[in-house]
């Protein structure tokens, strides 16, 4: 039971701390904190409001999931970012470009951006591996490559398309859509979204049960005791970032294939570095990361609610902002109170004297 | 201050520690100690591994403030809030591990943070010259620190003590990283100095230096202290029952078990440092048979860790060849190596022995996540570990109170027990054990020791590595020198003498029958 505490308490924590935090900037800034937290509960019941949550929700969980991987076994995979985006043309391309019946043709996107986002992290993965080079540095240049690639890719004289004022690749065709749940009047919610669930009951039973998840825990934990124990280092760099890759490969999937069906300049950017804060916000378990997705989400409708009551929407952001660094903080203080309290309950229990010289 | 040869009892003593008491969450690492050390005398204070020792000197001087307890400095109470107090009060305290920084010369290890005494220049090199005559220093204090030898060096930490004024001097495990030649030329300094008035607080848990050379010995146990000794009158064996408590174990194995089935053969293995200039380890031979006990002695940094590490697949040779079983191990990673049949105790626990946030039965997955009973396939058994770990903690008298607890809340020995038990089961064909009872109590080392012979009476082949000189010659059937990352003598274990391999370990040649050199040693002083 205090395991549970333990785990709970810091987010709540820190999310109150953030609340005041907020507060105290709104007062600064003129505005009743009252009215705007107001606001920002309320809009939830408003039209397409909930809905939206919950699809961006999913979207953020996918991006998170991704970035935990890495974390997993302390490898910081900024480059979740550009891995979706080379992930989303690619697969927007692919779906494009043939013919196939219904389900298989959603499937084979869904493979190409798995595949597409791997091949991206790839590169930095076996940089590092050979090389030595750290995968904070390499990822954040493929980022910048990332973008650089996805708009080449959707010229008009390569793979892309005018559409008005908008260049985007050809439109997949609706054998290849992935049908979603409809709300009359209240907006759809994307089918992705259950494929992202499965994401996490998978990431669970991976982590937990399987052999891999142990040598991914033990490589994060303690390099040097992984490899006594006969954990391969270099390998297991390659394969989770191979997996990080392919899992930020479908991040962008929900929206490709439950609405825009193309991959244009309108493409929603940003998500894996959100993707960096749930993780983080989660503690990379796949029931933390649900949460903070959800929070996540939540906050950024909240903007649109905020501007409406006359309050600076940027206001989102710093509370985004001090809720993560204020959960990491807090689960440091309470990680170290914790092992404090353990070892003096096995003091405690024996009834040990000495030992600590 | 007068510095008086003879012991008196009318002057007031150099330290008094009264009834000192200090907690720290989980354990009481010192309660209401007592400690007299009289001016001018080596007074020892003795103790087994986590009695307390170290935690009563960082009180002494001033790196923790007691929570109850008095501290008197020649008849006048005192509080030190950090070790510059201690300092000014005349206590100066050599570390166990050497605090020098080697790209700097003997005089500026030495001035540096006392710069204010003589400053950095003539004055502080003329005073330097006059104390080092006092530690049997003879080196220029131009000369780098990282060209010294451990003896020197040691010489150089004393040296720091004394130019910053200390009169009473702390030795934390003095010895520990000497051989016995150098143990006693230290005897012989500090004999000198004591002399010349000096008074020593001498810290140690080997109870025959401490007889050779301490006019009095306080013993502590589990925290507190239990009684003092004449070393003049008292036996080794009656001190370290003070000190335990109890009947002492022994590492001695006397009937052989070792049989004529080679189970690991090591030809011809040779690494080089990563930039290939210098051979690490160079055309290494070395047989273990089923039922045999092979220790490999020699001073630390001379290749046995990564003899060990090499063997594990750990660090790649550059040649050579590993066989164990008739399999060759040569190509294998680590863990087709451990899948092979070798367990490996390895020297630091928490840097390669444990996940140490992770509870216990986690703990016993690490090395054996691709066997019965901890895996499955690609699956983990998680109930196989549990009632696993459940058997270790039973058999291994590891003390916890369950199995879920994080690893990093057991105490020392209780942790190397959980790795030994682990490092044994699922029948290996060899252990490795490096330096299995380092930084373990008593009661722990001989659990260890129980079962390492146990494991050997049943047919296993065991690699032991240890720094402790009794330990390897009263565990091994076989001892071999290793130097300069050659194994260069054999030694017979039921004749040699810590001294004879002391000897062999520096390359200074053998003297003794029980010594037979295997290998010309290039460089040898002899």
């Amino acid at each position: 039971m205090g395991h549970l505490r333990g785990k709970l308490l810091p987010p709540a924590l820190a999310i109150v701390f953030s609340l005041l935090l907020c507060g105290v900037a709104l007062i600064i800034s003129g505005a009743n904190p009252l009215s705007a937290f107001g606001a920002m509960v309320s809009q939830v019941g408003k039209g397409t409001t909930a809905v939206d949550i919950l699809n961006s929700t999913g979207i953020y969980y996918i991006a998170a999931l991704a970035v935990a991987i890495g974390f997993q076994m302390n490898l910081f995979n900024i480059g979740v970012e550009g891995q979706y985006r080379v992930a989303a043309v690619v697969a927007a391309v692919v779906g494009g470009s043939i013919a196939l019946p219904t389900g298989i043709h959603t499937l084979v996107i869904i493979i190409a951006a798995a595949v597409a986002g791997a091949a991206w992290a790839a590169i930095p993965a076996i940089l590092k591996v050979t090389r030595g080079v750290n995968e904070v540095i390499s990822t954040i240049m493929m980022n910048g490559l990332a973008i650089g690639l996805s708009a080449y890719l959707i010229r008009r004289d390569v793979f892309g398309e005018l559409r008005g004022n908008n260049i985007r690749t050809a439109e997949i065709p609706e054998s290849g859509w992935m049908p979603g749940i409809s709300f009359a009047g209240g907006g759809t919610v994307f089918g992705f979204i259950f494929v992202a669930i499965a994401l996490g009951v998978g990431y669970w039973i991976m982590m937990n049960k399987t052999r891999f998840g142990f040598e991914l825990r033990a490589s994060g934990e303690s390099s040097t005791a992984a490899s006594a124990g006969g954990v391969n280092a270099k390998k297991m760099i390659l394969v989770s970032m191979l997996l990080s890759g392919a899992i930020a490969g479908l991040i962008s999937l929900p929206e490709l294939l439950g609405r825009d069906h193309t991959f244009s300049l309108n493409f929603t950017a940003g998500i894996g570095f959100s993707g960096i804060a749930i993780a983080l916000l989660g503690r990379n378990h796949p029931g933390g990361i649900a949460f903070g997705a959800l929070l996540w989400a939540f906050l950024d409708k909240s903007g649109l609610a905020l501007d409406n009551v006359g309050v600076p929407r940027e206001i989102v952001t710093i509370m985004q902002g001090s809720i993560v660094l204020s959960v990491v903080v807090a689960y440091e203080v309470v990680r170290r109170f914790e092992l404090a309290s353990e070892q003096r309950r096995v003091g405690r229990e024996l009834g040990t004297v000495g030992g600590a010289a | 201050m007068s510095s008086s040869t003879s012991v008196g009892t009318d002057e007031h003593p150099a330290v008094v520690l009264t009834g000192i008491t200090k907690r720290f969450p989980g354990v009481v690492a010192n309660s209401d100690v007592h400690l007299t050390v009289r001016r001018g005398e080596v007074h020892a204070l003795c103790g087994e591994n986590g009695a307390g020792k170290s935690t009563l000197m960082k009180i002494l001087y001033g790196m923790q403030p007691p929570d109850e307890g008095t501290i008197e400095v020649n008849g006048e109470q005192v509080r030190f809030r950090t070790p510059s107090d201690a300092i000014k009060a005349g206590i100066g305290m050599v570390h166990q591990h050497f605090m020098l920084a080697d790209n700097l010369t003997v005089q500026e290890n030495v001035v540096l943070g006392a710069e204010a005494l003589h400053g950095i220049g003539k004055k502080a090199r003329a005073r330097i010259i006059e104390l080092s005559g006092r530690t049997g220093l003879n080196v220029d204090p131009g000369v780098l620190v990282e060209q010294l030898g451990v003896a020197d060096r040691q010489r150089v930490e004393i040296l720091k003590v004394l130019y910053r004024g200390a009169k009473v001097i702390i030795l934390d495990e003095p010895t520990a990283v000497l051989v016995p030649q150098e143990v006693n030329e230290l005897f012989d300094t500090v004999r000198g100095m004591q002399e010349q008035g000096y008074t020593f607080l001498f810290i140690s848990h080997k109870l025959d230096e401490v007889r050779a050379i301490a006019d009095s010995v306080t013993v502590i146990r589990r925290g507190t202290t239990v009684g003092s000794a004449d070393p003049k009158t008292v036996s080794s064996r009656q001190l370290a029952e003070m000190m335990v408590g109890s009947e002492l174990p022994s590492p001695e194995t006397r009937e052989s078990t070792v049989t004529d089935k080679v189970m690991l053969d090591v030809r011809g293995l040779t690494l080089k440092t990563p930039d290939g200039s210098r051979a690490i380890l160079e055309d290494v031979d070395l047989v273990v048979r089923s039922g045999e006990v092979v220790g490999i002695a020699g001073v630390e940094g001379n290749g046995q860790t990564e003899l060990v590490e090499t063997i594990m697949g750990m660090r790649k040779a550059g040649s050579g060849t590993i066989t164990l079983l008739d399999k060759d191990l040569t190509k294998l990673g680590t863990l087709g190596r451990r899948e092979a049949g070798i367990g490996y105790i390895p020297e630091d626990r928490h840097r390669h022995g444990l996940l140490l946030t992770q509870p216990l039965w986690y703990n016993r997955i690490l090395g054996y996540q691709t066997r019965k009973p901890t895996a499955k396939g690609i699956w983990l058994d998680t109930d196989g570990a549990k009632k696993d770990t459940e058997r270790i903690v039973a058999d291994f008298d590891v003390r916890t109170p369950g199995i879920d607890v994080p690893a990093a809340a057991l105490s020392g020995g209780n942790q190397q027990k959980l790795v030994v038990g682990r490092e044994l089961s699922g029948d290996p064909v060899l252990l490795i054990a490096s330096h299995p009872t380092r930084g373990v109590d008593v009661g722990a080392q001989a659990l260890i020791w129980d079962e390492i012979k146990r494991a050997r009476a049943a047919g296993l082949a065991v690699l032991l590595i240890s720094a402790d000189l009794d330990e390897l010659i009263g565990l091994s059937d076989t001892i071999k020198v290793m130097l300069r990352g050659r194994l260069v003598a054999d030694a017979d274990p039921s004749t040699v003498t810590p001294e004879d391999l002391g000897s062999a370990m520096t390359g200074a040649g053998s003297t003794s029958a029980a010594v037979q050199e295997t290998a010309v040693v290039e460089e040898g002083e002899n």
